[in-house]
């Protein structure tokens, strides 16, 4: 095995403290390291240097030496090497670290510099902010506490640009705000490669407009939205929606693809409002899809299931377990499971088929992969299925093996985990000859089929652990409450499974990962708790063999598959 | 439990005969019988409210009657009771007021909660919400006790304004430095 070569490090002094980082680190990163801040706009770490805002900048200098020896010129006050400082400041985010290199954030010239590109930045700045909805996480706000003068000097009128402009669908645009640092111009071209931003005009009157008959409509531009250090670039779903400090943050993972985006979910008193993505560099870097933003409305869809049924009547949950257990021993039955669900209820699910003895078959999605952040396989987590023993091979398309064994009547009783078996492949014919167990969250025709339905959560009302495409185990939290009537799929499984014959003690995430790390063996050293919010990589060799639907996306290449073998 | 019995003191003559005091008490009467009043027959008599006073809080309008609130939020995020509630929203196209963009939706005031802090008028950068004169607050129900938008606006009339920072805005977008 070939050792993971070693980083040049630099040393590096910053405000008086050494540190040693690896070579081509900026100033401002490297000032990240010992926890120095230095301002800026335009830099973004995951997008080209370009230093239009000149915000970051700083004093620098190097250890001199003499010209003709190349020996240290010694200081005679202090005894240490003489530095030379540079007479003008340089930007942070454009100077890469060289050795010995001398760094101040904090001396005159740069406070100076820093209030004077503060104080030209905020001559057309609208005074905005009451209406603004960048306020509370506004980059030009919090540097004007810090280096603003607090009143204006310029007596002149301001610029006027156009406000309210529909850049696309889902994004917004107010040209007065925009302090031309185009990062939203970076992205759309390096990021997203649909290069549709740009400005136009001169000077102060620079805009930031689409190309003619163009429009920012990819599926990354609310991307423009998150990484718009002020207010210019706004999402028109979260428009004047709700200010930014009433909404609590919740660590999510965007469900909608096994590539499994990290997510803050934001959300104040049970209503979420908006998902924004969580930085990870090994999966997501700081993006993710526009398509996984709009995913909390499915929480207050008007399909939303609500009320336990047996029968078409209403009942207790215990009532509909007690149902739901004499069916499964009147009848030969079959298991539905989800790439949807997590890896704990997956777990539950291997149990409850273990103690019935009955068949699981998954639900495969495999749509067109973007080679970004939404792959082939739209199922988050059939990692997990694999992982946890549910299913040994890759789900078949169109549960084509149910549907025979439907028709041949060997089952006769169906549990489905929240996964719509019409859409899924069954015909109407095939789901009124088989007694329907649904566990699901929304309405849908098997809902309407089903002889027993337990309302159950979505992704954002529980807790829970995804295994994505790198099969890097990453976990989910509870971001709202769930509606009255629904009930946590893992209580709902945990008594199917104790009412099937096998008693299964744990319905919470925490217990319940003592059973899954003592039963399965590649989860064996973890606990939920002690999962990193960067998730886990898990190894992916017992499973190399197997044909996965993804192609590439941004931080996943598909292991090169064996030649499929020929009759 | 211990008990201390107390010795309880004897009366002399002439607290026996209740007259002293009794006369006393009649000085008093007499006395204030002749001076003007100190209290007030509220309701129908009203104190004067002196300036700075801090009242029921309200919403105002300036002058061109123009409603104030842009719905920032921000009386809602510095209420300590959490009397406020305020739900955001966009002004609609073509009602002469679009450039201020943003007002509120629906604007309670839950006055059970309300502890007349004032410190949602102090904190307001539109100076929409002011503590008037208003003191007397009664209802029958809870829901009596919630100040909607519309009595908000009701109690609150309309204030002088200093700057007119909208209308100015309006003119610049008008005649600015467009070019």
């Amino acid at each position: 095995m070939i050792a993971p070569t070693k980083p040049d490090l630099v040393t590096v002094n910053i405000d008086g403290k050494e540190i040693a980082v690896p070579k081509g680190t900026n100033v401002i990163e490297a000032a990240r390291l010992v926890n120095v801040d230095v301002p800026h706009y335009c830099y973004h770490p995951k997008l080209t240097v370009v230093g239009n805002c000149r915000m970051c900048l700083i004093e620098m200098g190097l250890p001199a030496v003499d010209p003709a020896t190349k020996a240290p010129v010694m200081d005679p006050a202090t005894g240490k090497q003489k530095i030379n400082w540079i007479p003008r400041p340089q930007i942070g985010c454009g100077t890469n670290v060289s050795p010995g290199l001398h760094v101040r954030t904090t001396s005159p010239m740069v406070k100076d510099a820093r209030e004077g590109v503060m104080e030209f930045l905020l001559i057309n700045h609208p005074l905005d902010c009451p209406i603004c909805d960048q306020a509370g996480e506004c980059k030009l706000q919090e540097q004007s506490t810090g280096y603003g003068r607090g009143y204006s000097r310029f007596v002149e009128q301001k610029n006027v640009k156009p406000k309210r402009t529909q850049l696309g669908p889902r994004v917004t645009l107010d040209d007065e705000r925009c302090i031309l640092c185009s990062r939203c111009i970076r992205f759309s071209k390096e990021v997203a490669k649909d290069d549709v931003l740009g400005f136009i005009d001169r000077g102060s009157y620079s805009t930031l407009t689409c190309y003619p008959g163009r429009q920012l409509e990819n599926n990354y531009s609310l991307n423009t939205v998150d990484i718009c250090p002020v207010g210019a670039l706004t999402s028109t779903d979260f428009r004047f929606k709700m200010r930014v400090w009433f909404l609590k943050q919740t660590d999510s993972i965007d469900p909608e693809s096994s590539t499994g985006a990290n997510t803050v979910v934001w959300s104040r008193e049970g209503v979420i409002y908006r998902i924004t993505p969580r930085r990870n560099d090994a999966v997501n870097d700081t993006w993710m899809a526009d398509s996984g933003r709009v995913l909390y409305k499915q929480v207050k869809a008007d399909t939303r299931l609500t009320a336990i049924k047996v029968n078409g009547a209403d009942s207790a949950l215990d009532m509909a377990i007690h149902s739901a257990a004499e069916l499964c021993k009147a009848g030969r039955v079959a298991i539905v499971g989800s790439g949807r669900s997590t890896v704990e209820e997956q777990f539950l699910t291997r149990k409850l088929a273990a103690a019935l003895n009955a068949p699981v078959s998954l639900v495969s999605r495999v749509g067109q992969g973007d080679k970004l952040l939404i792959s082939a396989d739209r199922n988050p987590n059939v990692r997990g299925a694999l992982v946890t023993g549910l299913i040994a091979a890759l789900p078949a398309p169109r549960l084509a093996e149910l549907g025979a064994a439907i028709d041949a009547g060997t089952v006769t009783t169906v549990v489905s985990l929240g996964e719509d078996l019409a859409a899924a492949g069954l015909t109407a014919a095939q789901l009124t000859k088989v007694s329907v167990v649904y566990l699901g969250t929304h309405a849908n025709p098997t809902s309407a089929a089903a002889k027993i339905i337990v309302p159950t959560l979505t992704v954002f009302e529980k807790s829970g652990t995804f295994i994505n495409q790198q099969f890097r185990i990453q976990k989910f939290l509870k971001a709202v409450p769930g509606p009255a009537g629904a009930t946590d799929d893992l209580v709902v499984l945990a008594k199917l499974v104790t009412a099937a014959g096998t008693a299964i003690a744990a319905s919470e995430v925490g217990p319940l990962w003592k059973l899954i790390a003592a039963e399965v063996p590649a989860l064996g050293t973890m606990t939920f708790a002690n999962l990193p919010d960067t998730g886990l990589l898990l190894d992916a060799t017992p499973y190399a063999a197997l044909p996965f639907a993804e192609g590439e996306t941004l931080h996943y290449k598909p292991a090169a598959r064996p030649a499929p073998a020929t009759a | 439990m211990a008990v201390i019995p107390l010795e309880r003191k004897t009366l002399s003559l002439a607290e026996r005969t209740y007259v002293p005091q009794i006369l006393s008490g009649l000085k008093t009467t007499f006395k204030r019988l002749l001076k003007p009043a100190e209290t007030m027959e509220y309701p129908e008599q009203r104190p004067a409210i002196p300036p700075g006073y801090r009242g029921v809080p309200t919403l105002v309008r300036d002058p061109h009657g123009r409603e104030k609130c842009v719905s920032c939020q921000l009386c809602e995020f510095v209420c300590p009771p959490k009397a406020i509630r305020i739900t955001p929203g966009e002004v609609p196209e073509g009602s002469g007021r679009e450039h201020v963009e943003k007002g509120p939706q629906a604007f309670d005031i839950d006055m059970l909660r309300c502890i007349y802090c004032g410190l949602c008028q102090e904190v307001c950068p539109e100076e929409a919400i002011f503590l008037q004169n208003q003191y007397s607050m009664t209802g029958y129900t809870r829901e009596e006790m919630v100040n909607h938008k519309d009595r908000l606006y009701e109690l609150g009339g309309t204030l002088p304004d200093a700057h007119f920072k909208w209308d100015k805005k309006k003119v610049a977008a008008e005649h600015g430095n467009a070019h």
